[in-house]
């Protein structure tokens, strides 16, 4: 029974991750990015394009389906998915912000290129489900609960990641700059802190989370043009549950949403999965409208 | 004297064709307090915006120290030597007291310590308080946190949008009388103030503007006894001086 925190841990990491990203862009570009979804894809396929060229497969350590061919890749990706969005930033979301374009501009700018990258990663790609390696996930048992190392590995690496991110806003100039250009951009600027650079390390930040979320879930368990896609309502559901921008709250949001999903398909309602999550968003906001973790509205 | 700042000719508004100033000129030299008065919606905290590179400039100079910082971008202005404290969101309410001062020192990072024990000294509470988040302070705190934060970066010219707005009168005089203080640790200061009596007794000079121009300028002892001034402010046949 405890099987499903288990399985809503290992979802909501991948949820986590990915929201993360939205949430920095959202606080200090103050738009919902509908492209990420993409962006956690074309992580993905970034690692795959390495794990190929490679050709030594994912690899393995010790009882982990992968290795350094698979934390290279990921390394990879994380440099070519931050480049990638840093142009896409140069090309399309910095000419509208310097228009002044309001943020319903900049949202169906982001909604269509979400379209267009699907389009283009299957042109590029290919539409079906790619694999970085036949790997034959042996789960391991502990009191009875299963997940496999891999899993485990997935759920580590989240921790850390969402540890530096904590260190790295909390403890440094560049983090703080960040905190306080989401606050106040103009007195930001005031104090000497050019918010056009801080802007693209949102995101850098956002990026290298989302590409290390898709190569992780390419791994577990398989690279698809949706992938991302499919990840975007969870995502959204985190957001806005945790309070529309608070990264813990974002994680808490990323918990409930990955609990809720699997829940919903312990007790046997997986095609509803969504759903069930869903309603448990709308019940927790009916209770505390500003999400788990906002400011009182 | 040498001027701090110069401002000339200044025609500056929100939009290119509907200017708000229309020509505004002042000047402030080294070690003064200076304070600009004005009726609401004449235009005073335009022209500060304006000097601290926040509004496209449609004509007109602004000089700091000699050097032309028209059209220099706002995040630049601090390491020219230009403090800023707006008139509202004028701290990091969701970061700490202490974390405001280091914004406030990001551009004069090694002299951190000793700007913070300058700040410190000025405004005694904020020691005690430097672990709170800004946003839960008082209104007369966050004042203390704004204006602090303005000093950390050591500025040679401290800008003012109404720093005694929303205080009680006896917060407002603790202000003023910091403000006196700090203009005598090397700080030249331009205010904005709607509280003209109490702005004017710690002024060295000020300036009136009225719909966008410039209306009266002059010494602030002088302009406490003006009939016009005390007009404008209280009613026919009044003084700001009594
Ligand atoms: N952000 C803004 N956008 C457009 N107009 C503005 C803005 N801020 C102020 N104004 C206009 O500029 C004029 C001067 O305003 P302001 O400089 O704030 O006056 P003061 O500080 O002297 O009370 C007013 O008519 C006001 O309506
Ligand atoms: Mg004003």
């Amino acid at each position: 029974m405890m099987q499903f925190v288990v399985d809503g841990i290992i979802n909501a990491s991948l949820i986590a991750l990915g929201a993360i990203g939205l949430s920095l862009t959202y606080n200090i570009l103050r738009f919902a990015n509908f492209a990420q979804g993409e962006v956690l894809a074309s992580g993905a396929y970034f690692a795959l394009a390495v794990v190929v060229l490679i050709g030594a497969g994912a690899g393995a350590m010790g009882p982990l389906a992968f290795g350094w061919p698979l934390l290279f890749a990921m390394a990879v990706s994380i440099v070519a998915t931050s480049l990638l969005v840093l142009v896409v930033d140069w090309l399309l979301f910095r000419p509208l912000r310097e228009k002044n374009a309001s943020r319903i501009t900049l949202i169906m700018a982001a909604f269509g290129l979400s379209l267009m990258g699907r389009n283009i990663i299957t042109l590029i790609a290919g539409g079906d489900p790619q694999y970085f390696s036949f790997y034959i996930p042996k789960a391991i048992s502990v009191f009875g609960l299963k997940a496999t190392p891999d899993e485990v590995a997935m759920v580590v690496i989240t921790v850390l990641a969402v540890l530096a991110l904590h260190l790295f806003l909390t403890r440094t100039t560049l983090g703080k700059s960040m905190r306080a250009t989401a606050e106040n951009p103009t007195l930001a600027q005031i104090n000497g802190i050019d918010t056009r650079s801080v802007i693209r390390w949102t995101w850098i930040i956002g990026a290298s989370l989302a590409a290390i979320a898709g190569t992780m879930q390419g791994h577990t368990i398989q690279v698809r043009p949706e992938m991302g896609f499919e990840l975007l309502l969870p995502m959204f559901a985190a957001l806005i549950l945790g309070g529309a921008g608070n990264m813990y709250g974002v994680i808490a949001g990323a918990l409930v949403i990955g609990l809720s999903e699997s829940l919903a398909v312990g007790i046997g309602l997986s095609s509803y999965r969504l759903s069930v999550a869903f309603l448990v968003m709308l019940a927790v906001l009916l209770v505390r409208p500003q999400g788990l973790f906002g400011d009182k509205p | 004297m040498t001027a701090i700042l110069e401002v000339r000719d200044l025609v500056v508004g929100y939009n290119p064709t509907l200017p708000i100033l229309h020509g505004v000129s002042l000047t402030v030299a080294a070690g003064e307090i200076v304070t600009i008065l004005g009726p609401n919606g004449a235009g005073k905290s335009t022209l500060i915006k304006a000097v601290a590179g926040l509004l496209d400039i449609t004509s007109g100079q602004i000089a700091l120290m000699g050097s032309d910082l028209t059209g220099l971008p706002t995040h630049e202005m601090v390491r020219a030597g230009l403090g800023y404290v707006p008139q509202t969101e004028n701290v990091f309410a969701k970061l700490s007291v202490e974390e405001n001062l280091e914004i406030g020192a990001l551009v004069n990072r090694a002299a951190y310590a000793a700007r913070r024990e300058f700040v410190f000294g000025l405004f005694n509470d904020l020691s005690r308080l430097r672990r709170l988040q800004a946003g839960k302070l008082s209104g007369g705190q966050r004042q203390m946190v704004a204006v602090g934060r303005a000093l950390m970066a050591d500025p040679k010219l401290l800008m003012l949008d109404e720093p005694s707005a929303g205080l009680s009168p006896k917060l407002a005089e603790v202000v003023f009388s910091q403000l006196r203080k700090i203009c005598a640790a090397g700080v030249t200061i331009l205010m904005v103030e709607q509280n003209a009596r109490a702005a004017l007794r710690v002024s060295d000079r000020a300036y009136i503007l009225a719909q966008g121009e410039n209306r009266l300028d002059g010494q602030a002892a002088s302009l406490l006894d003006n009939p016009e001034v005390g007009e404008l402010y209280l009613g026919a046949g009044s003084r700001l001086s009594r």
